[in-house]
C-alpha cells in the first residue's frame, strides 16, 4: 500500500462573505480543489492574482477555515479540531510569509521572535529554547549574535532568513512558503531559494510552495498545480508541466514570461482581456473568456480534471489541441 | 532606425542628504536616448535607477535630493534644446506631462481617486495644449482607444477604482501620451501587474513607441522585461552604470561580473528542471548590495565580485568601451 500523503485536501472551497455591510457579492476564492502533498516532496502552487493560491496555503496551514471540503494532515481531519488540538497541529505546520518587513515584529528581538512559538508549545526550558533558536539561526547562515538584535538591523534577505528560521525552530513536518522570495532583490532571491531547497532536502521537509514566478517553482517543486480563479487548471510533475503543458492557460502563462534571451523576443502568445473578478467568475470553464480555443461547450458544465498522462491532469474539454 | 538624441545626460551626480551627510545616489552618469529608441535602466533596490528618472523630471524630494552636477539636455517637441537642471519649476512644469510623459509602477497611486479617468487624461491636454474641456475629453476617448481600452465612451466617465489593475495602467499610459511627448519615462510600469497582463502592457508600449517615434527610458529590475522591450540597456549598481550596450550584445556577452552574476542568478524557465535534477544550486551573487552611506573603496562591486583583485579596491574604475558601443566599468572586462 502506498504511503499516506502528509497533506491531502479534497473538494476544498472557500467563499469570503461580502464586505460593505453584508451587501455585495460573495468572493469565490477557492472552488473544489483537491490535491495531495506526499511526504518529503514539494508541491508548487502557481497562479496570478485572485487564483486562490494564498487562500489554499492558509487553509492548508489551518490559519483560516474552509467553507467546505476537507484538509487531512497526517491522516487526521483538521477542519474540526478544538483550539488545543489546533495548537498542537501548528507545531507541525509552519508558514513562511512573503514580506520580510511586515512579518517580523519591530519590537521583539530576533531571539524573542524565534522562541515565541516554542514557548507557546511549552517546549523545553528557557535555556533549551534559546539553544534551539541559535541552532535555527545557524541553519539559515545567520550569526548567533543575531539573537539579541532587532529586525530593522537586517537587510531584506537576512530578514527572510529569520522568517525561515522561525518556521524551522519548531521542527515542523510541513512548511507552507507563500511567495518567500518575491519581495527580494534578484541577486538575493537565488540565495534564499538555494537555502530553502537545501533545508528541504537535508531535513526531509514537505513543502507547499506558493509563487507567481514560474521559473522559481520549476526549480523548487516536484509537482506543480496551476490555478486560475480559484480552480485547478492543470496539475503535473514539474518536468512534464514545463516541457509539455496541456492546458491552454498553462501554455499562455508560460509564454507570457519575458525571456532574457533577446532572440526569443516577440514570440509570445498574448492573452487578451483581464482576469475576471472572483466575485463574478464565468460559468463553465473559468478561463473560457480569455481562452483562444474556447467553444460554446466550454460555458456548459465545469470541466473535470482529467488525467492525460500518469500524474498529469488538466481541466479542459479540448483534446484536439495536443 | 533611431533618430536625433532626445535626451542627453552628461556627468549626472544626484545627492541625497542622509543624517546630515551628502550621499551620492547617482554618480557621474552619462546616457543618451534617440527618438524611436528604448533604453532600459536595470538594477536592484538602491542602484539609482529611479533617482535617475526623477532627476530628469525634476521630481527629487525637496530639500533632500538635488542634482549636484551634470547636464541634462532635452530636445523639446518644438526642436528647442533645454538644460533641465538649469530650469526653474515653472518651466519644468511646462515640460512634465508635455514634452516628457511619465508612467509609474503603481497605477492606483498615480491616478487621483476623486476624478474620472477622462478628466485626468484631459487635464494635461487642457493645460499644455490649451484645448477646451470638450476637445480634451474627445482626445481622451481617442487615447483610450489607442491604449486598447474597450468601450472608451463609458470608461472615460469612470473612476480609477472601477477599472482593473491592467486597465488602470493603460489609463496612466494614455495620460502620459496625452500631449504626444518626445520622451516617455516608464518606471517599473509592469512590476505590479500579473504576468499575462504584463505581456499585454509591454506589447502596448512597444507598439505605441514605434507608432509615435518617442524616445523611451524604461526602468526595471527584470532582465526578461529588458530583453523584451529595449534596444539598449544600462546596468546600474550602487549609483553607477557598470555596463551599457545593445541588448543582444550585453545579454550574449556580458562584460561586467555584476551583469553576468545577475543573469546567472535568475533561473530560466524550462532550464530549472535540469539544474534541479542535477542537484545543482542556483548561481548566486554572494553578500548584499552595499549601503550608499558606506560604499566600499574603488569598485563598489569588488567585495562581492569573484574576479576582484587588489587593483579593484584602489581606484574607481572608468566605463571603458569594449567595442561596438558596449561599455564596461570593470578593469578585467577582457577576461569575462
Amino acid at each position: 500500500m502506498p504511503e499516506e500523503p502528509l497533506l491531502s485536501v479534497t473538494h476544498l472551497t472557500k467563499h469570503f462573505a461580502p464586505v460593505a455591510f453584508g451587501r455585495g457579492p460573495v468572493v469565490r476564492a477557492v472552488e473544489d480543489v483537491s490535491f495531495e502533498v506526499p511526504r518529503g516532496k514539494v508541491v508548487g502552487l502557481v497562479g496570478e492574482s485572485g487564483s486562490g493560491k494564498t487562500t489554499i496555503g492558509r487553509m492548508a496551514a489551518q490559519l483560516i477555515e474552509p467553507t467546505s471540503g476537507s484538509v487531512r494532515f497526517d491522516g487526521v481531519e483538521t477542519t474540526r479540531l478544538s483550539a488545543r488540538q489546533l495548537r498542537q497541529l501548528h507545531a507541525r505546520v509552519q508558514y513562511i510569509f512573503q514580506d520580510p518587513f511586515a512579518s517580523l515584529s519591530p519590537r521583539m528581538t530576533i531571539g524573542e521572535i524565534l522562541t515565541e512559538g516554542l514557548e507557546i508549545q511549552r517546549v523545553g526550558t528557557r535555556a533549551e529554547r534559546a539553544e534551539k533558536a541559535v541552532k535555527a539561526l545557524a541553519a539559515v547562515d545567520l550569526p548567533a549574535d543575531a539573537f539579541s538584535r532587532y529586525a530593522h538591523e537586517f537587510s531584506g534577505g537576512q530578514r527572510q532568513r529569520i522568517g525561515i528560521a522561525r518556521a524551522l525552530v519548531l521542527e515542523p513536518e510541513l512548511i507552507v512558503a507563500d511567495e518567500p522570495v518575491s519581495a527580494l532583490d534578484v541577486s538575493i532571491q537565488a540565495q534564499i531559494i538555494n537555502l530553502l531547497r537545501d533545508l528541504q532536502l537535508r531535513l526531509g521537509l514537505t513543502m507547499l510552495f506558493i509563487a507567481h514566478d514560474l521559473a522559481v517553482v520549476e526549480y523548487v517543486a516536484d509537482t506543480v498545480i496551476v490555478l486560475y480563479l480559484g480552480r485547478i487548471m492543470e496539475i503535473a510533475p514539474s518536468r512534464a508541466l514545463y516541457s509539455s503543458p496541456r492546458h491552454p492557460y498553462t501554455r499562455a502563462l508560460l509564454s507570457a514570461v519575458p525571456s532574457p534571451d533577446p532572440a526569443r523576443r516577440g514570440k509570445r502568445q498574448i492573452l487578451t482581456g483581464d482576469i475576471p473578478s472572483p466575485a463574478d467568475p464565468p460559468s463553465g470553464c473559468v478561463f473560457r473568456t480569455r481562452c483562444p480555443f474556447a467553444l460554446d461547450a466550454c460555458a456548459g458544465p465545469v470541466p473535470a480534471l482529467r488525467e492525460v498522462a500518469p500524474g498529469h491532469a488538466k481541466a479542459c474539454i479540448r483534446d484536439d489541441l495536443d | 532606425m533611431a533618430g536625433l538624441p532626445v535626451i542627453e545626460i552628461k556627468g549626472l551626480t544626484t545627492t541625497f542628504r542622509i543624517g546630515g551627510r551628502e550621499v551620492a545616489a547617482v554618480r557621474d552618469l552619462d546616457l543618451t536616448i534617440a527618438a524611436g529608441e528604448t533604453l532600459a535602466l536595470v538594477g536592484e533596490s538602491g542602484s539609482g535607477k529611479s533617482v535617475t528618472s526623477l532627476s530628469i523630471v525634476g521630481l527629487l524630494p525637496k530639500g533632500i535630493g538635488r542634482i549636484a552636477s551634470g547636464r541634462l539636455m532635452l530636445r523639446r517637441k518644438s526642436g528647442e534644446t533645454v538644460e533641465l537642471q538649469a530650469l526653474d519649476n515653472e518651466t519644468l512644469r511646462c515640460i512634465r506631462g508635455n514634452d516628457i510623459g511619465m508612467v509609474f509602477q503603481e497605477p492606483l497611486t498615480s491616478l487621483n481617486p476623486v476624478y474620472t479617468i477622462g478628466e485626468q487624461i484631459a487635464e494635461p491636454i487642457r493645460i499644455h495644449l490649451g484645448k477646451s474641456r470638450r476637445e480634451a475629453i474627445a482626445d481622451a476617448v481617442r487615447l483610450l482607444v489607442d491604449v486598447g481600452i474597450p468601450d472608451p465612451q463609458r470608461r472615460v466617465r469612470q473612476y480609477p477604482h472601477e477599472l482593473s489593475g491592467g486597465m488602470r495602467q493603460r489609463a496612466t499610459i494614455a495620460m502620459a501620451l496625452a500631449c504626444n511627448p518626445a520622451l516617455l519615462i516608464a518606471d517599473e510600469p509592469t512590476t505590479a501587474l500579473d504576468v499575462t497582463i504584463q505581456a499585454q502592457i509591454l506589447d502596448l508600449l512597444a507598439k505605441l513607441q514605434a507608432e509615435r517615434g518617442m524616445a523611451m527610458l524604461f526602468v526595471t529590475h527584470n532582465l526578461g522585461v529588458v530583453a523584451e522591450i529595449a534596444d539598449r540597456v544600462a546596468v546600474m549598481y550602487a549609483g553607477s552604470i557598470v555596463e551599457a550596450g545593445n541588448v543582444p550584445s550585453v545579454f550574449s556577452h556580458p562584460r561586467h561580473p555584476y551583469t553576468k552574476g545577475l543573469m546567472r542568478s535568475v533561473p530560466q524557465l524550462g532550464e530549472a528542471t535540469a539544474l534541479k535534477e542535477a542537484g545543482a544550486p542556483l548561481q548566486t551573487i554572494a553578500g548584499s548590495v552595499p549601503s550608499l552611506i558606506d560604499l566600499p573603496p574603488g569598485c563598489a562591486f569588488a567585495p562581492r565580485c569573484p574576479y576582484a583583485i587588489d587593483a579593484c579596491t584602489t581606484a574607481f574604475p572608468d566605463l571603458v568601451d569594449t567595442g561596438k558601443g558596449h561599455a564596461s566599468r570593470c578593469i578585467r572586462w577582457q577576461e569575462i
